[in-house]
């Protein structure tokens, strides 16, 4: 056994000292099992119930390929967004100082307060051809209401905060010395960011992104108002379970939520191994 | 927690009626006839209270009729529907919530009213939309809900049909392209018809909505200062708006004779009155007279005499992998 | 005026220029995406002046709708606040076999579509669903009521509190409350006087999160909800509800309350903040 492991069992035996084990994971338990796990049950077993070639059957029809494939270019566009826009928002709050910085950060978290129907509602209104944005932008080619645009623009505006939080930190905690020590060997501005600063900040970024996908890849009530549901073209995959469930199709809409139910469990193990890698690398220094 | 929940939604209720009322029921009614009931709803109430010396309150709650069935199904306590299509009462009755001979429960099988799926366009009628085959024309946007979840679609879609047969010398290939043509020009499916009224009077989404005679005629008032015109095409299908009590619940709430006196209600001369005024066709031939502006002749068809009955049309249809299914992307 | 950054005499003339053109297009690009749509609800709302506003939200049917989702909220808050803070002992505080799947599920609801859990929910307690039978038997209503309300909100805003709160008490480490073991500090006790203190901002900034959140779910609540008017609408129901009565002056009215309620978050937030700091 080595040292460390040793240390390790100590402080683990150590650790049990602390009252309410048993509390708390009954607590935990109780909840975990009631509200979360119960009702993904039921969502596996309805599933099981289908069969495999069903199964496989509804989810590589035509229709739900389509919104499946919608939901994840459009996730992947606003993730895209929110990577570039996220990332010179979380530069600008903590490398600037300007007036008006601490109402541009307090911005940053409307994304999380508005509740996602609002943000749908308003949205539709400012890209409908009559709106305010959708007025200059219609005319101009880029319809927006009613096609993916549309879609993955709602999606970025409930998703915004996910980069800018996590990278935030990260860059406030940094050691400077390094970027100074660059530019004193004479180093350009862009050179730095990319060769000292942005490897310091890949994992932190790169979890960011994946949740803002993740997150996009759920979202519902911001995303209906402005999509328009039209199948094949703009319905996108959670909906689509709605719609099967409407049509009494039960086995359509299991099918349908137990793969985006999927999709979200890999994400969630890529993201929490990303955070865990960047712990790691974090606690020594 | 149970005893917190259960203390919370008497609080939630007890909130709600501030009065206790000895009546309530719940209408689980069909997405457009929003209006209609909140019309209808208080002189029943004032009717009821003459006539027992009891109030009532009676809820309401809208949506695709197809999708009310399924949350009726699923537990929604619903005491009474109305609804726009009798295969959604039929789900019903397979599964034990309504009687099984209902449609002899009420006159006209059970239908109080009926309508039509007719157009409504943009002032000027400028894409010159006077019947069904001006739909199929290229470069002309219709509206209409998802045939999946809402009864009024399902009527736009067998109007079309019984249309394009009638044209046709009922030759079905030919009806099922036309049907095609007509679906490839709708840009949304929303869920309910109302949403898709949303969509092209609010939104300004579209040149032409399908949608009951009753919502033409309202919406049209109601938006008067766009001067959205009505269209009523040569030929439709008949819509009948079945009605039932849903036995199960209204028993277990001990409100079946409520909702029976509810439904009695809308046959009556003062609710006909209310119906036609808000543009459903009624059979009362006085009533319907007294408010002829308010229905253009037109031929109907019914889906008995077209399609050979509800079970035929649902099997043939709308059943998975029905017509409906390869006319309407959805696989 | 000028931007200044951290270390001023590092910054070369050019970075300055750099610097102003970075902070204009994120002003701007928020501005765009964030503020105006922000702005634009309330300016809807107010649009045909405050009269037509308050009769919008004084209707009978938005008033309980409010009320309605204030009692989620109220229910929701303290099986949050118990459930997060125990979650976040347990991971913190111990270590057992297991340790990770049970943060990995603690964490789930956060990326399961809410509509999704929704349609969960529906398939449990459906009268179709796995316990419909037994539940009606009993003749418990759950779903399309108050209890089935809760209950999805309970799935969505679950994971807010822990998350916000385990890493504060992994980074506080348990040498406080092991002195206070040591000194014969009962349970509570140690909860009370040592844990409670340390984590106290971090809970309520987790309360906040988790309220706004439970305030404005639409998605997974629209499945269990029924839609019967006036009695299972919340307000982000009531919301599109109104859109389709063709209200959209009321619906943008209504929107604006819970617009405000996302202000008063954010104000909050920044409050909770300074004080951590």
């Amino acid at each position: 056994m080595s040292m460390a492991a040793i240390t390790a069992a100590q402080a683990g035996r150590q650790r049990r000292v602390l009252p309410g084990f048993g509390l708390t994971m009954g607590l935990t338990l109780t909840y975990v099992g009631i509200i979360v796990l119960l009702p993904v049950i039921a969502l596996v077993l309805k599933g099981a119930e289908i069969g495999p070639v069903r199964f496989w059957a509804i989810v590589t029809a035509p229709r739900t390929l389509a919104a499946l494939q919608l939901t994840i270019t459009a996730a992947a566009l606003a993730a895209a967004f929110n990577a570039a826009y996220g990332l010179l928002m979380a530069w600008v709050l903590v490398r600037y100082r300007f007036p008006g910085r601490r109402l541009l950060d307090a911005m940053m978290d409307i994304p999380f307060a508005l509740p996602t129907a609002v943000a749908g509602l308003s949205l539709t209104a400012l890209f409908s051809e009559n709106g305010w944005y959708g007025q200059f932008l219609a005319p101009a080619g880029f319809p927006v209401v009613y096609t993916i645009w549309g879609v993955a623009i709602a999606m970025s505006f409930t998703s915004i905060p996910f980069v800018v939080r996590t990278v935030q930190p990260i860059l406030e905690d940094m050691d400077r010395s390094q970027e100074e020590a660059a530019r004193t060997l004479g180093a350009t501005p862009l050179q730095i960011f990319v060769r000292v600063i942005f490897p310091a900040i890949l994992p932190s970024f790169l979890v960011g992104t994946t949740i803002a996908f993740a997150r996009s890849l759920g979202e519902f009530g911001a995303v209906i108002f402005i999509a328009g549901n039209l199948p094949m073209k703009t319905e996108i995959a959670s909906l689509l379970a709605v719609i099967r469930l409407e049509e009494y199709d039960y086995n359509g809409a299991a099918a349908i939520a137990l793969t985006l139910v999927a999709i979200a469990m890999v994400l969630l193990v890529l993201s929490n191994w990303l955070q865990s890698r960047l712990t790691r690398r974090r606690v020594p220094a | 927690m149970k005893t917190r929940l259960t203390t919370a939604l008497a609080l939630a209720l007890g909130l709600a009626s501030p009065v206790a009322a000895q009546d309530a029921i719940l209408n689980v009614s069909y997405d457009i006839a929003r209006e209609l009931f909140a019309e209808l709803n208080p002189v029943f109430a004032q009717k009821w209270q003459e006539q027992t010396g009891r109030s009532v309150t009676i809820d309401q709650s809208h949506g695709g009729s197809s999708k009310q069935a399924r949350a009726i199904l699923e537990g929604l306590p619903a005491d009474v529907v109305t609804f726009n299509q009798v295969t959604d009462i039929d789900v019903l009755a397979e599964g034990g919530l309504v009687d099984e001979n209902w449609r002899e429960a009420f006159p006209n099988q059970a239908s109080p009213y009926y309508s039509l799926p007719a157009f409504l366009v943009r002032e000027g009628n400028p894409k010159n939309i006077d019947d069904w085959d001006d739909l199929a024309q290229d470069g002309v946007q219709v509206i209409f809900p998802n045939p999946k979840t809402s009864g009024n679609a399902r009527y736009t879609y067998l109007a079309a049909y019984a249309y394009a047969l009638d044209k046709n010398n009922g030759d079905q290939a030919a009806a099922q392209d036309f049907v095609k043509k007509v679906f490839a020009n709708v840009p949304v499916f929303d869920q309910g018809g109302r949403a898709a009224t949303a969509t092209f009077a609010e939104r300004g989404i579209g040149d032409v909505l399908i949608t009951f005679e009753a919502e033409t005629g309202g919406i049209a008032r109601q938006y008067a200062d766009a001067k959205l015109e009505r269209v009523t095409p040569s030929l439709s299908v008949l819509a009948e708006f079945p009605v039932a009590v849903v036995t199960e619940n209204a028993e277990d709430k001990g409100t079946a004779e409520v909702s029976k006196a509810y439904l009695d209600f809308l046959y009556s001369p003062e609710a006909q009155r209310v119906l036609a005024r808000n543009f459903n066709r009624v059979h009362d031939e006085g009533i319907t007279a007294e408010f002829a502006a308010n229905f253009p002749d037109v031929k109907l068809v019914t889906v008995e005499d077209v399609f050979g009955g509800w079970d035929k049309v649902q099997e043939e249809h709308f059943a998975e992998g029905g017509i409906l299914d390869t006319v309407f992307v959805n696989q | 005026m000028t931007p200044v950054t951290p270390p001023a005499a590092l910054a070369p003339r050019q970075d300055r220029k750099a610097q102003w053109l970075l902070i204009g297009l994120a002003v701007a690009l928020t501005l765009f995406i964030v503020v105006v749509p922000l702005l634009y609800i309330l300016w809807r709302a107010l649009s045909e002046g405050l009269a037509v506003f308050a009769q919008n939200i004084l209707a009978p049917d938005t008033l309980h709708a409010i009320w309605l989702t204030s009692a989620v909220a109220i229910v929701t808050l303290p099986v949050n606040l118990c459930v997060g803070i125990a979650a976040a002992w347990l991971i913190a505080r111990f270590t057992f076999p297991g340790r990770k799947a049970l943060l990995t599920i603690i964490e789930l609801p956060f990326s399961i579509s809410p509509i999704i859990a929704g349609v969960c929910y529906l398939l449990l307690y459906g009268r179709q669903g796995l316990l419909g039978p037994a539940l009606a038997a009993a003749d418990i209503k759950i779903l399309f009521a108050l209890p089935g309300i809760v209950l999805v909100t309970l799935f969505v805003t679950g994971p807010f509190v822990a998350r916000e709160v385990l890493p504060l008490m992994q980074a506080q480490g348990s040498e406080q409350e092991q002195a206070a073991l040591t000194l014969g500090a009962s349970g509570w006790q140690i909860f009370r006087r040592v844990t409670l203190p340390n984590i106290r901002w971090a809970l309520l900034y987790g309360a906040v999160l988790a309220t706004a959140r439970a305030v404005g779910e639409f998605g997974a609540v629209s499945v269990v909800s029924g839609a019967i008017r006036g009695q299972t609408m919340t307000l982000p129901l009531q919301i599109e509800l109104l859109f389709n009565d063709l209200n959209v002056v009321g619906a943008f009215a209504a929107a604006s309350t819970l617009t405000l309620i996302a202000l008063v978050v954010l104000v909050l937030k920044t409050l909770i903040e300074a004080r951590t700091r």
